[in-house]
Order: C-alpha cells, then structure tokens, then sequence
C-alpha cells in the first residue's frame, strides 16, 4: 500500500465517518434549524470524503471507486483517527467533537494549499472554505454552552474531558505522516498542532471551559486499530450495498 | 420575564446578487444574532439563493394594523392622476 493511497484515505476517512455519525442528528436535532445547519456540515463532510476516495482510488489503480472504498472495505481498512467515530452523546458532546475535528481540518487544509500534489491542494482549497464555516458553527455553539447555564457549561466541560485524549492522535505522527511531509505532499503535524493549539486555547478561554491535561496515549485508528464504534458505523452505512451488491438507484 | 423556552423569531432577507435589493424570504428561531445569520444561511441560502442575509428580530419590525387598512389604504384608490400615465412619451425616447 503507497503513502500517498494510504494518506489520502485517512483524511477521507475521516470526513466520511465524522459525516456519517453527524447525520444520525437528522430528525433528532434540538430545534429544526440545528437539525438543517448539521445536516449541512455532514454533507459538507461526504462530499469531501467523495473527491478523496475516488482520488485514492485512482492512486491505487485497481479499480476501486469512491462507493467501492466506502461501502466494502471492513473496519480494519478503515484509516479514520478514532476521535471522528465517537458517539454522538447529547448536543455538548457532539459539539465539542465538532470542535476539535474543525479545527484541526481547518489548520490542515490551510496549509495543504500548498501541496506539492496538485489534487490535493485543489481538494485542499475548496474544502477549507467548507471547513471555516464549520468552524464558526461550532466554536459559536462551544462558546454558547461553555458560557451559557450552569447546566450546559458542566456538560460540555465533561465532553471536553471525554473527548479530549483522542485528539492525541490526530497530531501525532507515524512514518507515513512524515515521509509525506518531508516531500512537501502534506503539511508537518507539528505545525498544525502549534496552529490548533493556540486556537483552542483562544477559544476554551472565551467558553469558559478549561483545557484538559494531555496524556500521552496510543491510539491507531490511522493504522486500522480501532474503537468499537466503528463497527457499529459502517454495519449501518455499508448495510445496503453488502445486502443488495451493486444495487443503484 | 422573557420566555425562554422558545428563542426569539428573526425575519431574513436575502440578496440573490449584487445590484438587487434585499428580498424577505421567510423566518427563524434563533438565541442570538451570530445563530440568527448561520441558520439563515443554512436555511435559505443553501441552494446558491443568495450572496447577503439581513436578519431583523421580528419583534423589531413596526407592521400597520390590517383593522385599519380601509384608513390607510383606501384613499389611494380613487387617486388615479398619482400615476405617471399622463404623459406623453416622445417616440424618440426609448428607455424610460
């Protein structure tokens, strides 16, 4: 498996999953608006997920489409930082996940304009646009609940503690990461760890919310490795097409 | 007090594109002003309908009352030389 099929699917990954658990708020969400503005985000998250499977897809050069990598690879295959494929909780919770995954998306793509891989940096371009507002959604919402009632500001300072571990991941980097920044393929992690950093501390102190301690911990859903969430994800996403193989409509 | 079991109604409208005016287009719940453009935005904008949204509380808006419309409106009826029909256009202008 090369680098760059193995890198691209990553950042897919992570899009798709995070897309598809935000559109399990359909029909749930607190209020109508929230129920379309988080449907937006999900598709925002789909579509970019789209434009990356195919494109590994052609890296890979076996004939696997953008459907073929999404709807029938099993979880081990699946790239995805586990962060994106946490559940749901209660609104706080999903916000705050929202938060973290924006903001680094954001840092990410930003720098990955520059990429030496030119379909990357047109990917790069138009999801950045997609990713800044997804941003402005959730932090406006982060701020809301942090700094909102008592109630609202103890529960999304427990989901800041519940899901704050897993965002170890996304900035810790393995020899794929590396090789591809040192061709100048992606941006290095460390600086968009410094990017996303100081961002969140702007932002956790305008909620209120305090930034948890970061423990080092190993997590490798960017290896295949991960929670058991994902299975759950993908038996729901993947049902159609493994029911009914090849089915169109 | 306030009831806060319902967040306030806005009014939105939208600039399908430079040069035209601002359109209503519909209303929305929303806590605060930032909430009120994002969920315009994701409301009524999401199909390229627009390129600026205006949000209003609608509590803000000052409407004539429908009982008094026959007051103030039917007296225009009769005033048919308030529109600019009486004159004569010159074959030579075109564009007016």
């Amino acid at each position: 498996m090369s680098d760059l099929f193995r890198y691209v699917l990553r950042l897919g990954d992570l899009s798709l999953v995070l897309g598809q658990r935000l559109s399990e708020w359909v029909g749930h969400s607190p209020a109508l608006e929230e129920d379309l503005g988080l449907a937006n985000i999900s598709l925002d998250l789909i579509g970019q997920a789209r434009l990356l499977l195919s494109y590994a897809g052609e890296i890979e050069g076996k004939g696997r489409d953008e459907d073929k990598l999404a709807y029938l690879r099993e979880q081990g295959a699946y790239f995805n930082a586990i962060l994106a494929e946490q559940p749901n909780g209660d609104f706080g919770q999903t916000i705050v996940r929202q938060v973290l995954i924006d903001a680094f998306q954001l840092e990410l793509y930003e720098r990955m304009t520059a990429s030496r891989d030119a379909r990357l940096a047109a990917i790069a371009a138009k999801s950045v646009k997609e990713v800044r507002y997804h941003l402005r959604y959730s932090s406006g919402w982060l701020v809301r609940l942090g700094d909102g009632t008592p109630e609202s500001h103890v529960r999304a300072q427990a989901a800041l503690g519940l899901l704050w571990p897993y965002t170890v991941e996304l900035f810790a980097p393995d020899d794929v990461d590396q090789r591809m920044a040192d061709a100048g393929i992606a941006p290095h992690l460390s600086d968009v760890y410094v990017a996303w950093s100081a961002r969140m501390d702007a932002l956790l102190s305008e909620a209120t919310l305090k930034r948890p301690a970061d423990r080092p911990h190993a997590w490798h859903g960017k290896r295949g490795q991960h929670s058991e969430h994902l299975g759950y994800i993908l038996a729901e996403m993947q049902y159609l097409q493994r029911t009914y193989p090849d089915a169109r409509w | 007090m306030e009831d806060r079991r319902q967040w306030p109604l806005y009014e939105v409208f939208v600039r399908a594109r430079g040069g035209l005016d601002h359109k209503h287009v519909g209303s929305l719940h929303a806590a605060d002003a930032r909430m009120a453009i994002e969920h315009a935005r994701d409301l009524y904008t999401r199909r390229q309908e627009g390129v600026s949204i205006w949000a209003v509380p609608s509590n803000a808006i000052i409407a004539s009352d429908p009982s008094e419309s026959d007051s103030m409106f039917e007296p225009a009826r009769d005033k048919v030389y308030r529109h600019p029909t009486f004159y004569e256009i010159p074959d030579e202008v075109k564009t007016l």
